[in-house]
């Protein structure tokens, strides 16, 4: 169920360049049921800036109803989200969306989990939980360059974990389409989260293949009343549309028209 | 007694707290979150004859203290709306205002005649001021002959009571309003949102696929507490006041201006619970202000 919960923040870093990570506390985490799902979140009592900002929820330890957010500060409302402190107050709407499909990769198969920039902290949480119930996974995490990758260590203690950089400052030169056409391993889903271009690039490549893409788009509401967040679909589904905050943001490959 | 409660032509308010249309859909989002029939009555996602995708993304942008907004009425169309919408929203003892959008006046004559035939339909909201359509919308409502013809075209069709809602984009609102008020307007809504532009920093080109987009917010309010207060002291029919309207003390600038209820509606993105947490605030409002009922303040600023 979706919530408004003033979550208290347990401690916040910076983790790469304008990268953050904060911790939050708070009942709403009781409600996350899968991973890959977004809170939405004021940065400011004021109107000044308006709009809440939406963030994907990067893990979650629901013993101490703690959940981790990882976020760029580049604009407006983000920057001042990185200026809160443990202890401080934030006004939290959530959990939203539908996220990954963790029962669609059976126990003891392979796979394939891709993400772009600020895209990686979602696949955590969905890397948690596959490898939980026996599934093996493989990363292949892309940055624009070294300085902004996050999480390498984190991902490499669940599973092979490749990393590719736009300007070849760490691991493979490139994108992750380059990491992953050097790559012959048989893997029975991907899951990916990041830029549209990526996406595109992803699913094109494991044309055929079973696989779950999440999107990213401006929003307004965060819940589906605004339709500020529509997507065409392809023929490959009766909707005639899709609104990515409601609906996705994770949908089945070849769905959403990109 | 309600101290909240409010009459209307076709409706009767529990209190004067409505979302407004286009920032609520069908309710069906914000019916996850509350009980709908605490508010006064629901505004709903402006309705055309066919099913409309509306317009390329992205259709939002933030602005200081507001956002623009370029959707472009997307909605499922008359059917839709009869056989999906409206149906689930009967089960809410909330009385509905649908907006009645189109392109050209017998599309508008269509829906107006069909959607005011549905048991939960108090009033219609005539949609003369969308800003963000190529055809019709904003067109009927810059110019007073033709909002005139169109609101008597409707009126003589609606089964209900019919509310016009007006667009602040022009050189002189009250004209507009005594027009349609002359063609028999049982009410006025205002304001629609104010037409303007973002640019990308980076690039210089517009961030809104439709280039232009309306303006809405907390930004707006000062322009329309002004023409709710010029326009109140025009006409005789009631105004339904909105722009901007985020909390209790919002409401009572509204009120005060003129209008006889007011609508929230960008606030329900900022926070979805606004509507009802407005209308909890407001006795301990009328209090302060040493108000029984509500009805008192309304048009307290008129000279």
């Amino acid at each position: 169920m979706i919530i408004q919960d003033r979550m208290t923040v347990v401690g916040q870093r910076q983790i790469a360049k304008d990268i953050f990570e904060m911790k939050l506390t708070g009942k709403l985490v009781g409600e996350i049921d899968s991973p890959g799902q977004f809170v939405h979140i004021r940065v400011s009592d004021s109107f000044e800036p308006l709009l809440r900002r939406p963030i994907s929820i990067a893990s979650i330890n629901s013993d101490c109803n703690e959940m981790t957010i990882i976020y760029r500060a580049e604009g407006r409302g983000t920057s001042l989200l990185s200026l809160k402190r443990a202890g401080d107050e934030v006004d939290v709407l959530g959990p939203l969306g539908n996220g990954f499909p963790v029962d669609e990769t059976a126990t003891g198969d392979t796979a394939i989990l891709i993400g772009g920039g600020i895209g990686v902290p979602p696949l955590y949480e969905l890397s948690k939980q596959l490898t939980a119930k026996g599934v093996k996974c493989v990363h292949v995490l892309g940055f624009q360059t070294a300085d902004a990758s996050f999480y390498e260590d984190a991902f490499s203690q669940l599973g092979e974990t490749y990393i590719a950089t736009v300007d070849g400052t760490q691991g493979t030169a490139g994108f992750v389409t380059d990491v992953m056409k050097n790559f012959d391993e048989e893997f029975s889903t991907y899951y990916s989260c990041g830029p549209m271009p990526m996406l595109n690039a992803v699913q094109s490549a494991y044309e055929g293949k079973k696989g779950f893409l999440s999107f990213e788009q401006r929003m307004g509401c965060g819940i589906g009343a605004c339709f500020a967040c529509v997507c065409q679909t392809t023929d490959k589904t009766d909707k005639p549309y899709i609104k990515v905050c409601s609906d996705g943001p994770v949908f089945p490959a070849g769905v959403v028209s990109i | 007694m309600n101290r909240l409660s409010i009459e209307l032509p076709g409706l009767q308010l529990k209190n004067p707290i409505m979302p407004a249309s286009g920032c609520f859909g069908f309710g069906k989002e914000y019916g996850n979150l509350y009980d709908l029939s605490q508010l006064g009555a629901i505004m709903i996602k402006a309705t055309t004859l066919e099913t409309r995708f509306g317009n390329p993304t992205p259709r939002v942008a933030e602005t200081a203290a507001g956002m623009l907004n370029a959707i472009g009425l997307q909605n499922p169309g008359l059917q839709g709306v009869m056989d999906n919408e409206l149906p689930w929203l009967e089960q809410f003892d909330v009385p509905i205002i649908a907006n009645v959008a189109g392109t050209e006046t017998a599309d508008y004559v269509e829906v107006a005649q069909k959607i005011s035939s549905a048991p939960n339909v108090k009033a219609l909201e005539l949609n003369i001021s969308c800003p963000n359509v190529k055809c019709g919308g904003i067109t009927f409502g810059t110019d007073p002959q033709q909002a005139h013809d169109l609101t008597a075209a409707v009126k003589k069709v609606s089964q209900v009571p019919v509310y016009v809602k007006l667009s602040p984009n022009v050189t002189n609102i009250k004209e507009i309003a005594n027009a349609v008020e002359t063609a028999g307007a049982d009410g006025i809504t205002m304001i629609n949102t104010l037409v303007g532009m973002r640019l990308d920093q980076k690039t210089g080109r517009p961030i809104i696929a439709n280039v232009t987009g309306g303006l809405s917010g907390p930004a707006v309010k000062p322009v329309a507490i002004r023409m709710v207060y010029e326009v109140s002291q025009v006409v005789n029919i009631p105004i339904i006041g909105m722009g901007g309207v985020a909390n209790a003390e919002d409401v009572i600038d509204f009120l005060s201006a003129g209008a006889s209820a007011v609508a929230v509606g960008t606030a329900n993105f900022v926070d979805p619970f606004v509507c009802p947490n407005i209308i909890k605030e407001l006795p301990a409002k009328l209090d302060a202000l040493q108000i029984d009922h509500i009805s008192e303040l309304i048009g307290r600023s008129h000279p």
